[in-house]
């Protein structure tokens, strides 16, 4: 049997026939009959340009299909046939699919598993686009910089990578994940798999319309593709996969207001979130608070630039727990520091909460916001549940 | 150099063409746009105009950036300037220019007749905005208002599209053009719109739908043919709008669908098979579909008069002056001179309706009406599949392109909606039949309260499939000031 391909569709019973699609396609993919505007599989590159200007939504509809309909079985149809069940892959119409790939889903479905339940994103985000790219179809990004982060005495070395698409389509939203393929083979001569990035850029890229976007890389010892990665020069190439992820996604609605905690690199989702708020021109009711742990200020991932963010749009909680000549701190202290506001924020239906990092905070975080919780009078069970429930209490952690 | 695909911002006028370079234009339109704000904020109740709003609005005109989704409150909606990428090499595509290349300036011949067509076009922009500015107030879910609100907007900015080529192509005369799309108003005794069915109030919601697919319908088509233009900036200026036309097409014909599919629903529901078993129909507060036919009839014979004269001379100078083209020109195969071609053309002769060969130079505006028959034809049949689908017999028809007509060859002749000709008794004693009545008039009036709660709809009305923006159906599309 052949490989499951994703195919694009149009469906019909939405469509309105206005035919703005098949204008906006720049590879003639998309043709239409007195009936029916179809999309021919063999042209389609995936290149999304026809999203955006449909009006009804028709156009954003896919399946997963061992053989791709044909045109003359899309110009039969009244209605899109259903999606065919595959053991290891589902719909995209269930908008929590983080991943078509078994393995990424996984990964990522552990790395959300600290919030207790199947995560949903918040209702007002932007619909995610996944699996653009593929390990048989990988986007080729080139290396536009590669920037240390942390001071030169520092005990980690975390890198700001900057890299470029081209003229590749990479719709990528705050929030989620890339996936970079390292070069070579693993002990078994297989070639290696996909790393998972959260990306550290907003939405129109690192740089407005420049179509690109950044990844925040810390070194590990033996780290086959950390060291890859942190040893880049510019002008490299590095293939990628992806995007991944439509649950860990900011609100578009600019009310909102964000609870953002992290650990070293678990601020690259954040920095994105920020970036995202200020090109938008951050609201006056809206607000954003981050409790960013590090050992050192000078371990702390974007310690310079973040301290430039107006307090007007970034609350900031920079906590050491190295810090010379001062008591240790770590984010969950923070927390139970900061009570009064947080129990305001727990209280809102309209806050949201982030926890980004390493696997290991994840439990005093949720120690502490549940005391918090207690301390309200709630029971921190349900009112993580109904949170999480409504796209409002979010966990990535590795 | 001017990024012709980016929006740039560093004027007050968003726009793509270069407007921080170009004075002149800057400077009239910069001295246009209080007024245009001061319409804007006189037409649309205080209480939306500080609501927010989940809009789209475009940050560029390639298709990656032109549908940027966010709350914005209305009077902050950038509005600006935005003309399709220029095409390479681009050549005049019909009439006796035919392969010269595209005007990038108003040739000095067609002048007058150009600034004529400009500014019928603007004008009947800021009218609908006039027409449709009660709508929000019984908008039958947050959903609706939103979509109203999103025409609404477009359609303002439609008129600074024009505006825009009449104060950089028109010198004095085109600011003075400008000046009076927004003193006239619709409805007006003294400073009426110009075209006549831009000046009856949109009183409900079904009117709004049947607006936006018949008479929206025919904006498009015009502005289909003037994407044809020899005049480049027009086409251009066109091409970009015909984008934001989609969305206008969308809310008619899912309007009607919706309006439909509640109606068929509620008589299943309630065991009625009759659909002409109106009063039964009427009491489960849904529009029954007798009545629904009669606004169709009423609305889709208003647009054909919008087409004006099927044989014309203005139609022809204009194609033979390469200003205006036929629907998708560059995809017909033909000499695109029409020298000695011919069209058939619906007649009155002897009494007798007759198709006709008429010259296809002078039926370039029945040509126009053809595809735009076509195309509406398409949603009746999507709308009569909803029908069908629910297991409720009745057919939505267009009507006879005799009935009805004040303009062109059936001008005040008494022809049914079956296209037979009738007496002045049977007319009499039919026209309730065909036409909506006072009375049906006031009976949609009467359903037309708001609901304004997330997620729910009015009774009238079915929910859409799929919300704006893939948001979930119960998503709040318009934050209610609450003053």
């Amino acid at each position: 049997m052949s490989k499951p391909v994703k195919q694009h569709l149009i469906d019909p019973e939405i469509c309105i026939r206005c035919y703005t699609c098949e204008a906006a396609c720049s590879v003639q993919a998309i043709e239409h009959d007195g009936v029916n505007v179809v999309v021919n599989f063999d042209k389609c590159n995936f290149c999304m340009d026809c999203i955006a200007p449909c009006p009804t939504g028709s156009i954003d509809a896919w399946r997963v299909v061992n053989a791709p309909y044909s045109l003359a079985d899309q110009y039969g149809w009244r209605e899109l046939p259903a999606q065919t069940a595959f053991a290891d892959t589902a719909s995209e119409a269930d908008a929590t699919i983080e991943a078509l790939d078994a393995d990424v889903a996984l990964l990522l479905a552990e790395a959300h598993a600290g919030a207790g339940g199947k995560a949903k994103a918040p209702r007002s985000a932007t619909k995610p686009t996944i699996n653009l790219y593929t390990l048989t179809k990988p986007a080729e990004a080139t290396v536009q910089g590669n920037y240390r982060l942390t001071a030169d005495g520092a005990d980690n070395d975390v890198r700001h990578i900057i890299l470029d698409l081209g003229g590749q389509p990479f719709p990528v939203l705050e929030g989620q994940s890339i996936g970079v393929i390292p070069p070579g083979v693993d002990a078994d001569g297989k070639p290696y798999l996909p790393r998972l990035y959260s990306v550290s850029s907003p939405r129109d890229g690192e740089r407005p319309n420049f179509n690109n976007l950044s990844l925040t890389v810390k070194r590990e010892q033996r780290g086959v593709c950390s060291n890859y990665i942190c040893d880049l020069k510019k002008g490299d190439k590095v293939r990628l996969v992806g995007p991944f992820g439509a649950t860990f996604l900011m609100p578009n609605d600019p009310k909102a207001r964000l609870l953002m905690i992290c650990t070293g690199t678990g601020s690259a989702p954040f920095r994105a979130f920020t970036m995202r708020r200020q090109r938008n021109g951050a609201d006056e009711g809206a607000s954003m608070t981050l409790v960013f742990g590090a050992r050192t200020p000078n371990s702390l991932p974007y310690f310079g630039p973040l301290n430039k963010v107006p307090d007007t749009v970034l609350k900031k909680h920079l906590v050491f727990s190295r810090a010379e000549g001062r008591p240790k701190l770590y984010v969950q202290d923070k927390l139970r520091e900061e009570q009064e506001a947080i129990a305001e924020l727990l209280s809102d239906p309209n806050a949201y909460i982030y926890v980004c990092g390493l696997r290991a905070m994840e439990k005093g975080v949720e120690e502490a916001l549940g005391g918090i919780a207690e301390g309200m009078g709630l029971q921190w069970r349900s009112l993580r549940d109904a949170m999480r429930e409504e796209g409002r209490y979010h966990i990535e952690t590795y | 150099m001017t990024d012709l695909v980016n929006v740039s911002y560093d004027t007050l006028i968003p726009n793509n063409v270069g407007l921080s370079s170009d004075k002149r234009v800057l400077k009239a339109l910069e001295k246009w746009h209080p007024g245009y704000i001061n319409w804007w904020n006189d037409l649309i109740p205080e209480r939306f105009q500080k609501s927010m709003v989940y809009l789209r609005t475009a940050v560029s005109v390639d298709p990656k950036g032109w549908a940027k989704f966010d709350y914005v409150k209305m009077p902050e909606y950038r509005w600006g300037i935005l003309l399709a990428p220029q095409v390479e090499d681009r050549r005049i595509p019909c009439g006796e220019h035919v392969g010269e290349k595209a005007w990038q300036e108003v040739p000095g011949e067609y002048r007058a007749l150009m600034r004529r067509l400009i500014v019928i076009q603007g004008d009947t922009e800021p009218a609908s905005v006039e027409q449709q500015r009660f709508l929000g107030k019984t908008a039958p879910s947050l959903y609706d208002m939103r979509n109203l609100f999103q025409v609404n907007v477009e359609e303002g900015r439609h008129l600074w599209a024009m505006v825009y080529l009449l104060q950089k192509y028109f010198g004095a005369d085109g600011r003075e053009e400008a000046d009076d799309l927004l003193r006239r108003r619709s409805g007006s005794e003294e400073a009426p719109r110009m075209l006549g069915a831009f000046n009856e109030e949109t009183p409900d919601w079904l009117s709004f739908f049947m607006f936006t697919y018949f008479t929206d319908r025919d904006g498009k088509m015009q502005l289909e043919s003037l994407a044809q233009s020899g005049f480049d900036p027009l086409s251009r200026t066109c091409r970009f709008m015909l984008t934001e036309e989609a969305h206008h097409m969308f809310v008619g014909e899912t309007g009607v669908g919706r309006t439909v599919q509640r109606t068929c629903e509620a008589m299943k529901e309630a065991g009625i098979d009759d659909p002409y078993d109106i009063e039964r129909v009427r009491a489960l507060g849904v529009i029954d579909l007798p009545t629904i036919q009669k606004k169709l009839n009423l609305h889709y014979t208003l647009s054909l008069d919008l087409f004006g004269q099927e044989v014309s001379t203005n139609a022809a100078n204009a194609f033979n002056a390469g200003i205006k083209g036929r629907y998708m020109e560059h995809r017909l195969e033909d000499d695109h001179k029409l020298g000695g071609a011919t069209y058939p053309v619906c007649q009155l002769v002897d009494g007798q309706i007759r198709i006709v060969d008429a010259p296809a130079l002078t039926a370039i505006n029945m040509r126009l009406r053809d595809d735009y028959t076509r195309d509406a034809a398409g949603g009746v049949g999507r709308w009569n599949k909803i029908v069908d689908g629910l297991g409720v017999k009745f057919e939505l028809k267009l009507p006879h392109e005799g009935f009805n007509r004040k303009i062109g060859v059936f001008a005040g002749k008494l022809i049914n909606p079956e296209g037979k000709i009738v007496h002045g008794k049977e007319w009499d004693e039919r026209i309730g039949d065909w036409l909506p009545s006072k009375a049906d008039g006031d009976f949609i009036q009467s359903l037309m309260k708001p609901c304004w709660e997330p997620g729910k709809f009015a009774g009238w009305i079915a929910p859409p499939r799929v919300g704006i923006d893939n948001k979930p159906g119960d998503f709040e599309y318009v934050k209610l000031h609450m003053a």
